[in-house]
C-alpha cells in the first residue's frame, strides 16, 4: 500500500489542477467561531486527508465544501466554479460530479441495497433497467458486496453499510469523493479494509478523495497531503512525512496521540473551585 | 427570561420565521408540482401512488368506523331533541348535511392528521437525524421534489375521497338509528337525506378538506425535516406536528365555516 501511495505523490502540486478550494472561510453558529479563515487547495488525483480533533470543524469545512452549509464569509470553490452562492439546480450540476460517503452511512432504509447504490443514476439518466442493474453490480463489486442486493440496510453490519454509502457515492462516477469520517466506529480490521477501498478507488477510477478522519494510522496509509486542523484554523498542510516530522507541538501531541501537551481537555483546577463556589 | 418583553418580541419574531419557512415550503411544494417537471424533473409516479395507499387505502378502516358512530351518534343526539317537536323525519338531513359541511371534512382530517401526519412527521425527521436527508441532497436530489410533492399530492387527492366515504358512512350510521330505533321507512330516510343537502353543502365539505390536506401535508413534513437531536428531536417533533396541525385544523375549519356562512356562498 506504501509503495504505491508514495510513488502517486506529486511534488509539484502547483502546476496540478486544482478541483477544490477554500478561500478565508469562516463560519459562525451563533457566537462561537466554528471555522476562523481556513485556506486549502485540492489538486486533482490526489487524496487530501483532513484531520483534528473532535470539535475541531473538520466536518463542518467538508459541507461547506460540499455546499450544504453557507459559510458566514468566504469562497467555496469547486471545479473552478465559486459555489459560495449557489443554490437549487446550479448546486446540483456541481454535486452530480461529487459523491459523498456519510459518517453514519446514511442508507436509506426504506430501500434495498440495490435501489440506494441506483438512486442517483434512475433520477438522473435516462438508463434502461437492464443497463443501470449491470452499473450496480459493477459498483458493489468494487466495494465487495455483490450478491448482497436485495438486502435492507438494516440487515447489514456497521461495515458493510459504510461500503453501500461508499458504492452510492461513486455511483455516478464522480471526479471527487467527500469521506465523513470513513472509519469512524469500526473494528480495525474493517478499517482497514474501507481505507484499502479509498485507496483502490481513487487508483482504479482516478478519483480525488478528500477524506476528514481523526484516525491516525488510517491517516498515514491513504494520504497525499494532509491538513491539520485545530480550533478552526489549519495549523499546517503538507506530506504525511512532512505533517509527521512536524515540529508544531500541537500536530506532534496529536499524531502520538499523547494526553498532555498543548491541546487541553480538562479546565484548570483554580477555574473548577472557582465555578464551584459561584 | 430576564426581560419579558423582549422574550415576547422573540417569540412574535419566531412565530413570524415560521409562518414565513412554512408558506416558502408550501410555494416551493407548488413550483415543483407546476413548473418543476418542465424545467427540471417531475416527481416520482410510484412514489406518489405508495404515499396515496398509505394515505388513503389504509385509512379507511379508522375513518369508517369513526364516521359510523358519529353518524349513529348525531342521530341519537339530534332525535332525542326533534321528538319534542314532532320533527323526528328531520333527523335524516340533521345528520347528512352536518356530516356533509363539517363532521365529515374535520373527523376525517384530525384522523389522518394523526395516523398520516404523525407518521411522515417520524419518517422524515429520522431521515433528517440519520443524515439521510443531507445525503439527497449530496445526491442531486431535491428533498421537495423527491419527499414532500409526494406526500403532499397524496394528502391532497385523498383527503377529499376519504372525506365523501366518511359523509355517506356517517348517513349510513344516521340510518341504522332511524330504521331500528326511530322505526322510520328507509326509503323516505334517504330520500329525505338527499332532498334537503344542496351542492353547496358537498362542496363546502371538500373545500375544507382540501385545505387540511394541505395543513397536514405543510405541517408534517416542516416539523419533519427541521427535526434536530436524536431519537427525542423525533418524537418532539411527532409530538409538535399533531398538536399543530389538530390546532390549525380547527381554527381553519372554523374561518372556512364563517366565510361560507357570512358571504351567502
Amino acid at each position: 500500500m506504501q509503495k504505491t501511495k508514495s510513488k502517486k505523490r506529486v511534488k509539484d502540486t502547483e502546476e496540478r489542477e486544482v478541483v477544490a478550494e477554500v478561500r478565508d472561510l469562516v463560519r459562525n453558529f451563533g457566537d462561537r467561531i466554528v471555522l476562523n479563515g481556513i485556506n486549502l487547495k485540492v489538486y486533482r488525483g490526489e487524496t487530501f486527508v483532513i484531520m483534528g480533533g473532535s470539535g475541531s470543524g473538520k466536518s463542518t469545512l467538508l459541507r461547506h465544501m460540499i455546499g450544504n452549509l453557507k459559510p458566514t464569509s468566504g469562497r467555496v470553490l469547486l471545479f473552478g466554479k465559486d459555489i459560495t452562492d449557489f443554490y437549487g439546480p446550479d448546486l446540483d450540476e456541481v454535486r452530480k460530479k461529487i459523491g459523498m460517503s456519510f459518517q453514519s452511512s446514511a442508507l436509506f432504509d426504506s430501500m434495498t441495497v440495490a435501489e440506494n447504490v441506483s438512486l442517483a443514476i434512475r433520477e438522473h439518466t435516462k438508463l434502461e433497467d437492464s443497463v443501470i442493474d449491470i452499473m450496480i453490480k459493477m459498483k458493489l463489486e468494487l466495494v465487495g458486496l455483490r450478491g448482497f442486493e436485495n438486502l435492507m440496510p438494516s440487515e447489514l453490519s456497521g461495515g458493510m453499510r459504510k461500503r453501500v454509502g461508499l458504492a452510492r457515492a461513486i455511483a455516478m462516477d464522480p471526479q471527487v469523493v467527500f469521506y465523513d469520517e470513513p472509519t469512524a466506529g469500526l473494528d480495525p480490521i474493517v478499517a482497514a479494509v474501507i481505507n484499502k477501498l479509498i485507496i483502490d478507488l481513487s487508483k482504479k477510477l482516478s478519483i480525488t478523495s478528500i477524506v476528514v478522519t481523526h484516525d491516525m494510522k488510517g491517516i498515514m496509509t491513504i494520504a497525499d497531503r494532509i491538513a491539520m486542523l485545530y480550533e478552526g484554523k489549519v495549523l499546517e498542510i503538507g506530506t504525511p512525512r512532512e505533517i509527521k516530522n512536524s515540529r508544531n507541538e500541537i500536530v506532534q501531541q496529536f499524531i502520538k496521540g499523547e494526553h498532555d501537551g498543548p491541546i487541553r481537555f480538562f479546565q484548570q483546577k483554580d477555574d473548577y473551585l472557582e465555578h464551584l463556589i459561584r | 427570561m430576564k426581560n419579558p418583553i423582549a422574550a415576547v418580541g422573540r417569540t412574535v419574531l419566531d412565530l413570524g420565521q415560521t409562518i414565513i419557512d412554512v408558506l416558502a415550503l408550501f410555494f416551493n411544494t407548488i413550483w415543483w408540482i407546476v413548473i418543476g417537471p418542465f424545467k427540471a424533473k417531475a416527481a416520482n409516479r410510484r412514489h406518489i401512488f405508495e404515499q396515496m395507499v398509505f394515505t388513503g387505502v389504509q385509512s379507511v378502516i379508522i375513518v369508517f368506523f369513526i364516521s359510523l358512530f358519529t353518524g349513529i351518534v348525531i342521530a341519537m343526539q339530534s332525535a332525542y331533541q326533534l321528538k319534542q317537536l314532532g320533527a323526528i323525519i328531520y333527523v335524516a338531513p340533521m345528520v347528512s348535511i352536518s356530516m356533509a359541511r363539517e363532521l365529515g371534512p374535520v373527523f376525517t382530517a384530525l384522523v389522518v392528521a394523526g395516523r398520516v401526519g404523525s407518521a411522515i412527521t417520524a419518517e422524515l425527521g429520522t431521515m433528517k437525524v440519520s443524515e439521510q436527508i443531507e445525503a439527497l441532497e449530496t445526491l442531486a436530489l431535491d428533498p421537495v421534489r423527491f419527499l414532500v410533492v409526494p406526500r403532499f399530492l397524496a394528502l391532497l387527492i385523498m383527503l377529499p375521497c376519504l372525506t365523501i366515504m366518511s359523509d355517506m358512512i356517517g348517513i349510513l350510521g344516521g340510518l341504522i338509528v332511524g330504521v331500528f330505533n326511530l322505526q322510520l321507512d328507509p326509503y323516505r330516510y334517504l330520500t329525505f337525506s338527499f332532498d334537503l343537502m344542496t351542492w353547496k353543502d358537498i362542496w363546502t365539505g371538500l373545500v375544507k378538506s382540501v385545505t387540511f390536506g394541505t395543513i397536514i401535508a405543510m405541517i408534517a413534513c416542516y416539523v419533519g425535516l427541521g427535526t434536530r437531536g436524536g431519537a427525542e428531536g423525533v418524537g418532539k417533533s411527532t409530538t409538535l406536528s399533531v398538536v399543530l396541525s389538530f390546532i390549525l385544523i380547527v381554527l381553519f375549519d372554523c374561518f372556512l365555516t364563517g366565510l361560507f356562512y357570512f358571504s351567502n356562498m
